[in-house]
C-alpha cells in the first residue's frame, strides 16, 4: 500500500495508484476537505465532475465544491445560495444611495450655475 | 413482503426516476412532484439520491421545501457552470457591490467637498437645497463612510478565497 495515499484513498482505506484522480485535490494532511464534501456530493459524485472536466479547471472547481459544501453544512437549508438575495438586497440599497447622492451633487451644481460661481467636475462620479 | 407495500395513487418524481415504489412516507414526493421530473434529475445528478436524503432530515419540516429549492438552484447552476456553481453568481455579485460601494464613497467624498464650499452648509431653512435634501432623506455627512460591516461581516462567516 502506498505511504502516501491521499485524503480520499485514507478515507475508503484503499490503495492510492499514482494516476489517482482525487489525490492532487486532497492532500492526506487535510482529511475534513475531503469528508466535508463527500457528506454533500459524495466522492462518486465528485469523481464524475473531476473527468467532466480539463484538468486546469479541476483546482476551481473543487475549491468552488468546497466551499459550496461547507456553507451546506453550516446553513443546511440555503447553503451558500442565502447569500444570494441578501447581496442582492445590499445592491439594490448602495445603488439606491449612489442614486441619491449623485442626485444631491447635481442640485449643488445647479446652485453653482445659479450663483455664477465655477464648479469644478470630476469625471466618474 | 413486496406486494403488501402500500401503493402511492402516483409516483413522485424521485421514485420514478429511481424506478421504486413511492410509499405514502415518500421523503422526496411533497418536493419533487411528477409533473417536475427535471429537478429531481439535476438534484441527483450533483448531489445523489442518498445525500439529499441526509439533507433533508437535517432539517426542519416546514424548511425542507426551501431546504430542497436551494439545492435544485445549486444543481442547475453546477450543471450550467461545472468549475463555479453557483460561487460565480456570487462573486459576480460580489464584484458590483465592491464598485458600487467604490463609487458611493467617492460620490460622498465629492458632495461633501462640495456642499462645504457652499452657504447652504449653514443649514439655513429657507435654503432650496435643504428642502431638496428632506425630499431625499436628509443624511447627515457624518455617515461620509460606508458601512461594509454587514457585508464584512458576513463574508467572514463564509470566506471564499
Amino acid at each position: 500500500m502506498s505511504s502516501k495515499r491521499c485524503a480520499v484513498c485514507k478515507y475508503f482505506r484503499r490503495r492510492c495508484p499514482p494516476d489517482c484522480i482525487f489525490s492532487p485535490y486532497f492532500p492526506p494532511n487535510n482529511p475534513q476537505r475531503f469528508t466535508c464534501v463527500h457528506r454533500i456530493y459524495g466522492a462518486s459524485n465528485i469523481g464524475k465532475m473531476l473527468e467532466e472536466l480539463n484538468v486546469e479547471d479541476r483546482v476551481i472547481a473543487i475549491e468552488t465544491l468546497c466551499y459550496e459544501a461547507s456553507c451546506r453544512i453550516q446553513d443546511p437549508v440555503y447553503g451558500c445560495v442565502g447569500l444570494i438575495p441578501w447581496l442582492e438586497h445590499e445592491l439594490n440599497i448602495t445603488q439606491t444611495q449612489l442614486a441619491k447622492t449623485r442626485a444631491k451633487i447635481s442640485f449643488v451644481h445647479a446652485n453653482y450655475v445659479a450663483r455664477g460661481e465655477p464648479f469644478i467636475q470630476q469625471s466618474g462620479v | 413482503m413486496r406486494g403488501q407495500e402500500p401503493r402511492s395513487s402516483s409516483s413522485c418524481a424521485a421514485c420514478k426516476f429511481m424506478k421504486r415504489r413511492c410509499t405514502p412516507q415518500c421523503l422526496f414526493a411533497p418536493y419533487f412532484r411528477a409533473d417536475e421530473p427535471n429537478k429531481f434529475a439535476k438534484v441527483h445528478k450533483v448531489f445523489g439520491a442518498s445525500n439529499v436524503t441526509k439533507i433533508l432530515n437535517e432539517v426542519p419540516e416546514p424548511q425542507r421545501h426551501d431546504a430542497v429549492n436551494s439545492l435544485v438552484f445549486e444543481a442547475e447552476e453546477r450543471l450550467k457552470d461545472p468549475v463555479y456553481g453557483c460561487i460565480g453568481a456570487i462573486a459576480s455579485l460580489q464584484d458590483k457591490m465592491f464598485q458600487l460601494q467604490h463609487d458611493l464613497a467617492l460620490a460622498k467624498a465629492r458632495l461633501a467637498r462640495c456642499s462645504s464650499r457652499t452657504s447652504y452648509a449653514s443649514c439655513s431653512t429657507t435654503s432650496p437645497f435643504l428642502m431638496l435634501d428632506g425630499d431625499f432623506g436628509m443624511t447627515s455627512f457624518d455617515d461620509f463612510t460606508v458601512d461594509q460591516s454587514g457585508l464584512a461581516s458576513d463574508f467572514r462567516q463564509h470566506p471564499f478565497p
